[in-house]
């Protein structure tokens, strides 16, 4: 593996110590990054330095750094998760980038993901809208055999599709309307999908919705963006699947 | 020394857990609710405990350091999770898992637990599809299985390469239902700091919030830690960045046995380091070796050219690829368990046949393997894998082989625990990779999974009821009492401390020397020189730790450095018991091995004379050395012979 070095490049951040506080872009040099290096060993290699100069690092949200977690959340350069396709931050690498480029760091936007820190915003929301009904009302224990039940193929794969979601909040943070019928709709549809969920899948549908809409995330108007930054390629065709389940349970109110 | 109680009942292995059970303890419904109860780590262990005990009536109080438990490092177990079924009636029996998982661990585990394991992994599956977790599925509607190193039936349940965040969303979805039922309280962005033991009993820990700096006290009737492995402890690992050995550090320096430290897992098939700024290192599951092939070039100089770049790996005929594990093990192949296939890949790294400009990388092959089935089929098995491995490498390994190197993976050492899961301090128990339990020397694939989900699901909800049902006329825990001021103190101090170094170099620097210490003496191939060189490296690096890290920012908002240095401090206290224990262990045995025990064929020797024992690590004061409290092992139900995969 050929390793390209850049030798300066520039980053642009948002800036901005507390929820309360008002935040700024600040840029910074950063020098000798290798292209085989992650972004966020870039933004390691940055913090490195501001440390030693006696300055604040940059705080950012990260933890597996193998797209899988959905705790990184970067806005780079006007794009969610950055300038490559069905990733994550922490998988785009610096390859994307060219010498001297400035590259444009912000967190998430969105009302209901306040910012907490610089890059790293409160996605609370999201945890409260699951909680609202994401999930199947069983107990440990006393369930039938996992063969009990057949499940086809093509249901089990069309399920997994949905449930690959990491709950990152890209299509929140690309939605013009902020909104997180995406997020939503994965659940919804996993479970939809599926013999154990379908049980409760209207109520479901409908408490997941009215928690979104209570916490102040959009409308969705079909734009379809979300699906093109969603990091998972979570298909909008599963929003027309929450709509279903969600006229089911209108209609039997 | 007395005879360590561990708790195991004293009738034959199959009626063990039953028995067991029908002796312990249970609480009235009326009684849990006046109980509280502390889970710290909301991985799939601590979650479907923290789900489980709340179904059942406790009031759980939960704890994770991410802003969910949906994001704790069990998201990111790619290949599968075991479960003795026998689906594909091939013979699979509890017996068989039970015996694999012991073999697997090179016999230094409890027979007692692993056989329960074995008992209880059929219920997590049934658990899991009932919470609507989407396993891969045959045409016919039943479940689909695969094959994992070190076993030669098919019992491994998967979710395509994303198995472990399946099931955490499953156990995640089971602890939301409870949290919006009022019965479990969550603190995500909570880290546990201390443990707080009153009268000899675990009562509550103190943590700080990790968003305003605020410390904590939070008191309850039992802890339960289920803060995950100490892998971090060598820098580079497969592990997530925050994963650490902090909370169980804790629970030793109050008492709490750490067993094993010395037993880690370097992992086979992880994608070579590629210089001096990575981060961290990324897995390529183990389930990749049903279909890949690994080799390296037989000639010298191919490996030289492969190096320089000069030639491709696929100028190389196959009458000129040496398929050393397909060589040396001719029945297990290219399946054989981690720490064997680990050991290979350094021998013939080390021999200088690795590949990659590094030298330091061998390759996995599924050329064969489209050949023989298909794009699509292999394609359909590992889309997602193959995809992360060409965003970081930017090789496709459809048309290339992979590079793969060994990594540290997992730690089977943890906290020390009876049957009952609980460690030597009353009311403190540890579960999932936290403690050493059912592992031994050396971990299966696809079985971590599986043990915590047991733990969790179908253990700890009954064991700790046995403990609990003394403590109904206990009333809630008085946090002002001397104990928790005392404890809460003594973490400010520290984080103050640590904070007022104003030294010159940042906690990384440090952590950084730490993994080279430990990769290079206490890594994948040990000798007694080398561990004391590591030691006294060790305790060097602690003092320039202490006296010149660099902690920026605020004590009072978020700041990730000094987190960091928090653990980097356990890290290096963590990696010195580690190199102790691996002094003490003369034999090598799974995962661990000494150079000075081995085989005319060069294979690991194992020394049950003398080391069939667990090794019990209690603290005895931060300048005092730690004494070794052995458990002997007793098998009864098992031979103990040489592990052969050949
Ligand atoms: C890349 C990878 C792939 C793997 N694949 C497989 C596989 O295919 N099959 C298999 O069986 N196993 C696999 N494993 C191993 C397995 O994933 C882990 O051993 C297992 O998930 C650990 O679960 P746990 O619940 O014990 O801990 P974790 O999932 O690590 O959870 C730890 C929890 O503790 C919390 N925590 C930690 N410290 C603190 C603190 N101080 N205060 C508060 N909270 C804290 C965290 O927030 C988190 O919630 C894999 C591991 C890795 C690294
Ligand atoms: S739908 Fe996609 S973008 Fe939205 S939270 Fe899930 S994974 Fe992230
Ligand atoms: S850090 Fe886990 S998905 Fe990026």
């Amino acid at each position: 593996m050929a390793d390209v070095i850049l030798k300066k490049i520039y980053v642009k951040v948002w800036r901005q110590n507390n929820v309360r506080a008002k935040g700024r872009f600040e840029t910074y040099e950063v020098e000798n990054i290798s292209q085989g290096s992650s972004f966020l060993e870039m933004l390691d290699i940055l913090n490195d330095k501001l440390i030693r100069e006696g300055k604040d690092p940059i705080a950012f949200d990260h933890d597996c750094r193998e797209g899988i977690c959905g705790t990184c959340s970067l806005y780079v350069n006007g794009r969610a998760h950055g300038p490559d396709r069905d990733i994550t931050t922490c998988q785009l690498h610096m390859r994307k980038f060219n010498e001297g480029e400035t590259i444009t760091i912000e967190p998430w936007r969105a009302g209901a993901f306040p910012v907490i820190k610089d890059l790293m915003v409160d996605r609370t929301a999201f945890e409260k809208i699951q909680q609202a009904g994401g999930f199947v009302s069983v107990n440990t224990g006393g369930v039938p055999d996992g063969n009990a039940i057949p499940i086809g193929y093509e249901d089990a794969e069309e399920a997994m599709d949905a449930a690959a979601c990491i709950g990152c909040g890209a299509c929140v943070a690309t939605c013009k309307n902020s909104s997180a019928m995406l997020f939503v709709a994965a659940k919804v549809s996993q479970l939809a999908k599926l013999p154990q969920g379908k049980v409760e899948g209207k109520r479901r549908a409908k408490a997941m919705v009215a928690k979104m809409d209570e916490l102040g995330f959009g409308g969705c108007t079909n734009t379809g963006a979300c699906e093109l930054e969603c990091p998972k390629g979570i298909s909008i065709s599963h929003i027309a699947r929450l709509n279903r389940e969600y006229l089911k349970a209108k209609f039997s109110d | 020394m007395s005879k360590i109680d561990n708790k195991i009942p004293a009738v034959p292995l199959a009626e063990k857990w039953s028995k067991h059970k029908e002796s312990i303890k249970v609480v009235s419904p009326a009684n849990k609710r006046k109980l509280d109860v502390i889970v710290v780590g909301t991985g799939l262990a601590g979650a479907s405990a923290a789900a489980s005990l709340a179904e059942l009536g406790y009031n759980v109080h939960a704890f994770c350091y991410q802003d969910s438990p949906r994001r704790a490092h069990s998201i990111s177990a790619q290949g599968g999770i075991n479960a003795a079924k026998n689906y594909q009636n091939d013979n699979d029996s509890v017996f068989r898992l039970f015996f694999d998982t012991i073999k697997g661990g090179d016999y230094r585990s409890r027979e007692a637990n692993v056989y329960r394991l074995a008992e209880v992994s059929p219920n997590i599956i049934d658990q899991c599809v009932a919470q609507g977790v989407p396993f891969a599925r045959e045409y016919g509607g039943t479940l689909a299985n695969r094959s994992f190193g070190g076993v030669l039936v098919s019992r491994t349940f998967y979710a395509r390469g994303q198995t472990g965040q399946q099931l955490l969303l499953g156990a995640y979805g089971a602890l939301n239902r409870q949290v919006a039922k009022g019965s479990v309280k969550m603190y995500t962005r909570h880290e546990m700091l201390d443990v707080v033991i009153v009268d000899g009993k675990a009562r509550g820990i103190i943590a700080r919030d990790m968003v305003n700096g605020e410390v904590k006290r939070f008191g309850a009737h039992a802890v339960v830690v289920a803060t995950g492995g100490y892998g971090n402890v060598f820098f580079l690992s497969t592990n997530a960045m925050g994963c650490n050995g902090s909370a169980v550090w804790q629970c030793y320096k109050k008492g709490a046995w750490f067993a094993n430290p010395c037993f880690v897992q370097i992992h086979p098939t992880c994608i070579p380091v590629h210089g001096d700024q990575q981060s961290k290192l990324t897995l390529m599951s183990e389930s990749l070796r049903n279909d890949g092939r690994v080799w390296v070039p037989k000639k010298k100089e191919d490996a030289e050219k492969l190096q320089k770049g000069e030639i491709s790996p696929n100028d190389i005929p196959d009458e000129a690829r040496d398929f050393y594990l397909e060589r040396r093990y001719p029945s297990y192949g290219n399946l054989v368990p981690r720490d064997v296939a680990s050991r290979a890949a350094k021998e013939r790294c080390d021999a200088g046949f690795g590949v990659n400009n590094t030298g330091k990388a061998v390759y996995l092959d599924f050329k064969y393997s489209i050949e023989r089935l298909g794009k699509d089929v292999i394609e359909a098995r590992y889309g997602n894998l193959f995809q992360m491995y060409e965003k970081i490498t930017d090789v496709d390994p459809y048309k290339e082989p992979m590079m793969i190197y060994p990594a540290i993976h997992y730690t089977m050492g943890g906290l020390w625990v009876d049957y009952n899961l609980m460690t030597n301090i009353p009311g403190l128990y540890a579960i999932g990779e936290a403690n050493f339990s059912d592992h031994g020397a050396n971990r299966l694939g696809a079985s971590a999974l599986m043990q915590g989900l047991a733990d969790g699901y179908f253990v700890l909800p009954y064991t700790i009821g046995d403990y609990l049902a003394n403590e109904i006329m206990t009333p809630k825990i008085d946090t002002s009492i001397p104990e928790f001021e005392e404890a809460e103190k003594s973490v400010t101090g520290r984080l103050e401390k640590l904070f007022n170094i104003k030294g010159t170099e940042p906690v990384d620097h440090f952590h950084k020397e730490l993994g080279h210490i430990m990769w290079d003496y206490v890594g994948m191939s040990r000798n007694a020189e080398g561990l004391k060189t590591a030691v006294e490296k060790m305790k060097k690096l602690k003092k320039e730790f202490w006296a010149n890290v660099l902690v920026p920012g605020e004590m009072s908002n978020v700041n990730p450095e000094l987190e960091k240095a928090g653990r980097v401090a356990d890290f290096i206290d963590i990696g010195i018991l580690m190199a102790q224990d691996a002094l003490d262990r003369k034999e090598s045995c799974g995962g661990h091995f000494r150079e000075e025990s081995v085989t005319d064929e060069g294979e690991a020797k194992r020394d049950d004379e003398d080391f069939t024992y667990a090794s019990c690590w209690e603290y005895k004061g931060e300048d005092a050395e730690p004494v070794l409290n052995k458990e002997d092992l007793e098998f009864e139900n098992v031979a103990l012979t040489q592990r052969s995969y050949k």
